[in-house]
């Protein structure tokens, strides 16, 4: 049974009917073979036309949907041996950055990723994905542990953005931020960043300059949410459609604009229809870059990481 | 309570014949403590309220004659970037709210930098006009820090950023926020080169600012009063469905949790700098250039090298980013 999306409204019911019919032959009586086949045809083919004209705001639900996959769930199913370590040894440990060693493809690895977390018990515990100072200091240590044994950086940016609260800006987010972005600068180990769901502002910046950005089809990465941007720009939330479309957020748009390197293609329905396939492609696109970046020696990984975002500044859609 | 609102507004200006000859800003309210400013003050006072207290915000350009000496630098120019990325529009298009901006201000974006000497020493300044766009940063704002940042390495120079902003340019997308990360590089090509960078934290400094090369100086200064952070205020309380604290957010809350050295009075401000720039471009006695006795005239055009390498016995800088 999935959690179902507003725009999913005839899949649903397709799938409803297909349910039901199951159902009934249970029974046995009746041969629903038949039935069922061009049913299933005909929510494939729902699928396909849906999915590969998702508006921008859409994206936005999908790459927020509660199923997809998270951070943990790549990391369980792509990191072996993989070994948690916590907090930023100032203040505390922040649930909201999940990260540790492992081994990928054989080859140890540090993994740093936010994590929303896939029930309700959990979403509370990692703050729905929202760090604190912490959890970017955290981060820093990490990466700076990578960067002192020469292991490759992979992050899975997947957050609403860095924590709005009291105590955050009393430790300082911003400054925890931004130094995150220095580190990611400063490392000379090859880094790979890919933006599983939701690619948050500032709050995912921090852990996604890397030297290859990828992003998920049907993943969003933006400046500010839609919502955001719709109460700050229209003074109305309810124009967060409008504004996803303006904000240029997903991922064949931040292609075009030059922001990201590669794309890596969601099963059919999204990543949270078939989340192991979706993990296991994410898995193969890591592999591939960071076989490319291995032949670059430490310097020319961090200069080349650096010239890429110098450039960001001249570009636009044609 | 219609008669408040709708009253008739007597005609004074016809009764006493006023007209062309009077400037209409001679006095300015004060937006701290309400009192009225005359002009002449608000200039000699450097905008900061005679009554209160209060550093009212003010442009960029103004900024820079303020630090230099004599108010003379040479204008840093840079290649504007392709305006509107992404041809943006909300209840106006970008392309329209980016020509009044420009209109109002005179200027190409919200950052102007200059080079030139304070005290003597050779010093780059970058300031944010909050007056154009809230100071917001997008690719403009990236190309010129970078320019600035650049000049202060060709010139060996100090690098001071006096940053006042509300955050990135939602209007370029995430071309703005991919700023953060071009600014933070251009931070740090001057650190690298051993020259100070110096941030002056001014009302306001928040978001996108705020969470990059705003946060990364070798010396944080900050104005009284000023607001500094990273979320907004409103979304804070919309979060935490809470009032917040009176003083949240405000320089001085910053010192007190460690995340400024100093709150520094803007008419301290130059002084404060110059002695800072001085101490750590010119570390060894004898050099000094503030016009003190033990003075050593600058030649003109003389660079002074930075010396960390030449300090004897001098400890390796303990591994840091």
């Amino acid at each position: 049974m999935h959690n179902y999306l507003d725009f999913e409204k005839p899949i649903a019911e397709l799938e409803g009917k297909i349910e039901e019919l199951r159902h009934l032959s249970s029974d046995g009586q009746m041969n629903i073979a038949d039935e069922v086949g061009k049913m299933q045809a005909k929510v494939d083919k729902l699928l396909v036309t849906t999915y590969q004209k998702l508006t921008p705001w859409q994206k936005t639900q999908v790459a927020r949907h509660h199923d997809r996959p998270h951070a943990m769930d790549y990391i369980n199913s792509l990191i072996d041996d993989f070994t948690p370590l916590a907090g930023d040894r100032q203040f505390a440990e922040d649930p909201a950055v999940v990260g540790g060693m492992g081994r990928f493809r054989g080859q140890s690895v540090v993994v740093i990723g936010n994590e929303k977390g896939s029930d309700t018990v959990a979403r509370v515990r990692h703050n729905f994905g929202m760090a604190k100072p912490e959890g970017y200091r955290k981060a820093q240590r990490l990466m700076k542990l990578a960067d002192r044994f020469n292991l490759p950086v992979i992050t899975l940016v997947d957050t609403p953005g860095a924590y709005p609260g009291v105590e955050a800006e009393a430790r300082g987010q911003a400054e925890a931020i931004a130094r995150s972005i220095e580190v990611c600068f400063g490392i000379k180990v090859p880094f790979v960043s890919v933006v599983i769901g939701e690619g948050g502002s500032g709050g995912a910046i921090a852990l996604a300059a890397a030297n290859v950005v990828v992003m998920m089809e049907h993943s969003v990465y933006s400046v500010i949410s839609p919502e955001g941007c719709a109460s700050i720009l229209w003074r109305d939330g309810d124009m967060a459609e409008t504004a996803a479309g303006a904000l240029k957020l997903t991922a064949q748009d931040l292609a075009d604009l030059g922001v990201i390197d590669a794309i890596v293609a969601e099963p059919l329905g999204g990543a949270h229809r078939e989340r192991e396939q979706a993990i296991q492609s994410v898995g193969k696109e890591i592999d591939k870059q960071l076989a490319e970046l291995a032949a670059l020696p430490g310097d020319a990984l961090r200069s080349a990481r650096r010239e890429k975002f110098l450039k960001m500044g001249t570009n636009g859609l044609a | 309570m219609n008669w408040l609102r709708e009253f008739v507004r007597p005609k004074l200006k016809r009764l006493v014949g006023a007209g062309k000859e009077m400037p209409d800003n001679l006095w300015h309210k004060c937006p701290g403590c309400s009192q009225m400013i005359f002009h002449r003050d608000l200039e000699k006072y450097l905008h900061v309220c005679q009554h209160c207290g209060h550093h009212l915000r003010i442009g960029a350009d103004k900024r820079l004659a303020m630090l230099f000496d004599e108010g003379a630098f040479e204008k840093i120019t840079w290649d504007v970037p392709k305006p509107d990325p992404l041809k943006f529009k909300d209840t106006e298009t970008y392309a329209a709210r980016l020509k009044s901006a420009r209109a109002k201000t005179g200027d190409q974006d919200a950052l102007i930098a200059g080079v030139g000497r304070m005290n003597g020493l050779p010093v780059v300044v970058a300031a944010l006009n909050f007056a154009f766009m809230g100071g917001s940063m997008g690719q403009a704002m990236g190309a010129g820090l970078l320019a600035a940042a650049r000049k202060a390495v060709d010139e060996k120079a100090a690098f001071v950023v006096i940053p006042s902003s509300g955050g990135a340019r939602m209007q370029e997308g995430i071309l703005s926020l991919m700023q953060m990360a071009r600014t933070t590089i251009a931070v740090d090509e001057v650190k690298e080169a051993g020259l100070p960078y110096i941030v002056v934290l001014t009302d306001p400094t928040t978001g996108g600012v705020s969470a990059s090369y705003a946060m990364l100086g070798d010396i944080h200064i900050a104005e009284p009063g000023a607001v500094i952070g990273f979320a907004g205020q409103r979304v804070i309380e919309q979060t935490i469905r809470e009032t917040l604290p009176e003083g949240f957010q405000r320089a001085e809350y910053l010192l007190e949790h460690g995340m400024v050295d100093m709150v520094v009075p803007r008419g301290e401000l130059r002084d404060t700098l110059a002695r800072v720039i001085d101490m750590l471009l010119n570390p060894e006695p004898g050099r000094r250039v503030d016009g003190s006795d033990q003075d050593i005239d600058l030649l003109e055009g003389e660079i002074l090298p930075p010396a960390r390498s030449h300090r004897p016995g001098a400890a390796p800088v303990p591994g840091d980013d």
